[in-house]
């Protein structure tokens, strides 16, 4: 990092990694478990997988005392209030994980009741898609928001479905393969 | 002065700590006394019936592994079943015996997970640890049949997905023993710790005329003392050459139904065990004499008219289908080609077999059971799990109805609450084992 | 003498059909008797049915299969279970399109009340006597009923978020 050329200066700049350093391995996190994520997360959370590896094993259960909101499992018209409730109660600086594809595009249950991607209601900073996703899936998209927690990103925009901006590319068409499969399919 | 007493309304959920499930309570409590409460469901309402009316039979499974996600492959069981009841078809022992070793070691997970998170919520968070650490055992055996650990779609309509694997009873031994120890170790922790035993005696008590009357079945009604199961009721599959007691309580409290539940899981152990034992040997077909080759190549090699030798060869598939070749096939599928998916390899290798495959999973073709109705319940982990279905004669189901057992418990929940404290929430919701998926469905 | 007999015995007037598909012994019935059926069927001691294991509606609007007349759209479906003979039964109820409400069976069995009210939910079906019939899965604002075969599947009516 060139500390001329950087907006901030050298000093804000070195307190800001540091920062972000110290967050990213104190996540405290509010799992909002809803569905059959809820049994992988609790596979992940448990000593098996054991989450508590990436300083994030404790799950605070009031909003106001944590920075990530784990969304687990699918929501529904019925729920989607009260996840939005429970978003505006944390206090920033907060990330939004979508756990599993009802979270990420609504995966296969396009119907009346069930909203489409929770990213139309709140801003998603990671997404993991699987159905549900296994847990060694869970910790890779941990890391990657200790990446994003490092470097203090976080997203702000939320999905528009009429102009379909907001949702990374990969994830447009409710495509739920993850990249390993690409890959193979790529090399044959 | 006179202390003025008025009641207070406290809102628990519908995401709270002490609930593991999304419903949403509203309490009047008297200081700390539960004077009434209403029940909130819904929140996981994902249209279940009308998406399986969108869908193709076979296409239904993967929403019924999202009822029940704890317990899914009874989930599978119990539609295929209503469905070959529609179809008034039989499927081979073999695959019989493999329905149950399947349905019974998701039992004994839906179980663990219940009594690991309900003791965790009591405090007791090592109870919760060990649990889950015997239901990844479990899981790994599951992946090792269906390649998936938990959203299975693993039966199919007339037969199961895949066989087993070579070697799978021997793992399955040494699984099963890792369970009981933790089983042990669970009770050591639990049965005799006075804290959870406080906690969890004469609170939550249903009676049995009140448990019939609101239609509860399962664990929560054998706690009462009725010895009802549908695997002795009405026994399907093979559950009646199996040896295994209906485990009851006495009083109908909470601690009855941990009792029922720990008794159950080493009863689902013996079966499977059982289930082992007698399974009769596969693969029917045995060894092909033929080469293993790609799937691409064989499909080549038949375009080309090179077919000498290609029924004899095996086709080497995507690891999820694994166990799904010629040589397993008519172990675990039924013999009717309406309604079950030719072999791999005559997919691959024939015309016959190409166009079976398409008039099986075509839009507008498929598996087509007769004008009609049929009910067929089994014993989920909850309780009876019945399917009504209604076919209209074509491809799509006109209804699918599932009775979820978690249902009638839930309706029956103020009747266990009110009268107790505030504290006795967390054990009796526990007990309950609500799971959202089937509640909502 | 099987539980149909028996009920074909006693209400042979009210009966409109009866069939034994796949060896499920079933009534349909005209709704006026409903009451009595089901009081009969659950105090008669030789039958016995003390479980109202299920109760659910089936839409028949567009049904392909052939229907008991054009006239009835809806029919609640019931399913009982004997615990003491273990015996099953199951009743139907058709309901006309401009009229579908029928006697509630909560005074009869704790369990009908919910069921009731899921069926008020997803069909619109009313049932007399019901002490609280409210919708139980869906919220209140939601307009319809979604499980009628006119309501389109993906037809959506969010509380938040973009509209559809």
């Amino acid at each position: 990092m060139s500390f001329i050329s950087s907006p901030t200066g050298f000093f804000t700049g070195k307190l800001n990694e540091a920062l972000g350093w110290a967050r990213k391995f104190s996540i405290f996190q509010y799992p909002f478990v809803t569905a059959c994520c809820g049994m992988e997360y609790m596979s992940t959370a448990a000593s098996h997988y054991d989450i508590d590896r990436f300083g994030a094993g404790f799950p605070r259960f009031s909003p106001r005392q944590s920075d990530v909101l784990f969304v687990v499992g699918t929501i529904n018209h019925k729920m989607a209030p009260v996840l939005k409730k429970v978003y505006d109660q944390m206090c920033e600086p907060k990330w939004v994980v979508a756990f599993g594809v009802c979270t990420c595009t609504g995966g296969f249950y396009d119907n009346y009741a069930t909203v489409m991607g929770i990213d139309t209601i709140i801003p998603v900073d990671i997404y993991i898609p699987g159905c549900p996703p296994r847990p060694e899936n869970v910790i890779d998209g941990l890391i990657k928001l200790q990446e994003k927690i490092q470097k203090g990103e976080q997203n702000r925009t939320l999905y528009d479905p009429r102009t379909k901006i907001g949702r990374p590319a990969e994830m447009q068409e409710g495509c739920t393969i993850s990249h390993p499969i690409k890959n193979i399919e790529s090399s044959s | 002065m006179a202390i003025q007493k008025r009641s207070m309304l406290l809102n628990v959920g519908p995401s709270h700590p002490a609930m593991h499930g999304v419903i949403r309570l509203i309490m009047e409590l008297e200081g700390e006394k539960i004077k009434g409460v209403d029940v909130e469901i819904g929140y996981l309402h994902r249209a279940f019936e009308k998406m399986c009316e969108t869908v193709m039979y076979n296409q239904c499974f993967p929403y019924t592994d999202r009822l029940n996600y704890v317990s899914p492959l009874i989930n599978n069981v119990g539609f295929a079943m209503t469905v070959e009841k529609l179809l008034g078809i039989d499927i081979p022992e073999r695959s019989k015996y493999i329905r149950v070793i399947m349905s019974e070691i998701s039992r004994v997970t839906d179980h663990l997970t219940c009594l690991g998170a309900s003791a965790m919520e009591l405090g007791a968070m090592s109870v919760f640890l060990y649990m889950i650490k015997a239901r990844e055992y479990l899981y790994e055996l599951v992946e090792e049949i269906t390649g998936a650990r938990l959203t299975i779609s693993y039966v199919r309509i007339g037969g199961v997905k895949a066989d087993l694997t070579p070697g799978f009873a021997d793992r399955a031994f040494q699984k099963i023993a890792e369970v009981r120890k933790v089983l042990i170790e669970g009770d050591e922790l639990l049965t005799r710790n006075r804290i959870f035993f406080d906690r969890m005696k004469g609170i939550g008590i249903i009676s049995q005329e009140e448990a019939i009357s609101y239609g509860i079945t399962g664990p929560f009604l054998r706690s009462t003392g009725i010895a009802y199961d549908v695997r002795k009721a009405n026994p399907y599959l093979i559950y009646d050459r199996l040896d295994f007691e209906v485990p009851t309580g006495t009083t109908g409290d909470n601690l009855d139904r941990y009792f029922v539940r720990m008794a159950e899981m080493e009863q689902s152990l013996r079966m499977i065990e059982q289930c082992l034992q007698q399974i009769p040997d596969g693969p029917i077909n045995g060894e092909l004499t033929g080469d293993i080759i790609p799937a691409a190549q064989m499909v080549d090699r038949a375009k080309m008219g090179q077919t000498e030798g290609l029924m004899e060869d095996e086709v080497a598939l995507d690891p999820t289908l694994q166990g799904s070749t010629k040589k397993y096939y008519k172990g675990i599928n039924a013999d009717q080609k309406s309604v079950v998916l030719p072999p791999k390899e005559s997919t691959y290798s024939n015309i016959e077999g190409l166009m079976n495959h398409f008039k099986l999973v075509m839009y507008g073709h498929g598996i087509k059971p007769p004008v009609g109705e049929a009910y067929f319940p089994v014993e989920g982990a909850n309780g009876e799990l019945g399917f009504y279905i209604v076919s209209d004669g074509r491809e799509h189901p006109w209804r699918v109805r599932v009775h979820p057992p978690c249902f009638p418990i839930m309706s029956a929940l103020p009747k266990l609450l009110v009268g107790s404290v505030m504290a006795d929430l967390v054990p009796t919701f526990g007990s309950v084992n609500m799971i959202a998926g089937e509640l909502d469905r | 003498m099987t539980p149909l007999e028996q009920v074909q015995q006693q209400f042979a007037k009210d009966i409109i059909e009866t069939h034994a598909f796949r060896g499920d012994e079933t009534a349909v019935i005209r709704p006026g008797v409903l009451l009595n059926v089901a009081k009969f069927l659950k105090e008669t001691p030789e039958l016995g049915f003390n479980f109202l294991m299920d109760l659910t509606a089936v839409d028949y609007l567009f049904f392909a299969g052939g229907r008991i007349s054009k006239e009835y759209r809806f029919e609640v479906v019931y399913h009982l279970y004997s615990l003491k003979h273990n015996h099953r039964i199951r009743i139907k109820v058709p309901l006309t399109e401009e009229n579908p409400e029928v006697d509630s069976l909560d005074k009869l069995w704790a369990s009908a009340n919910w069921y009731e009210r899921e069926v008020w939910d997803m069909y619109g079906v009313k049932f007399k006597g019901h002490p609280n019939l409210k919708r139980i899965l869906m919220y209140e604002e939601f307009k319809g009923h979604a499980l009628r075969k006119d309501y389109p599947f993906n037809k959506r009516q969010p509380l938040i978020g973009p509209q559809n």
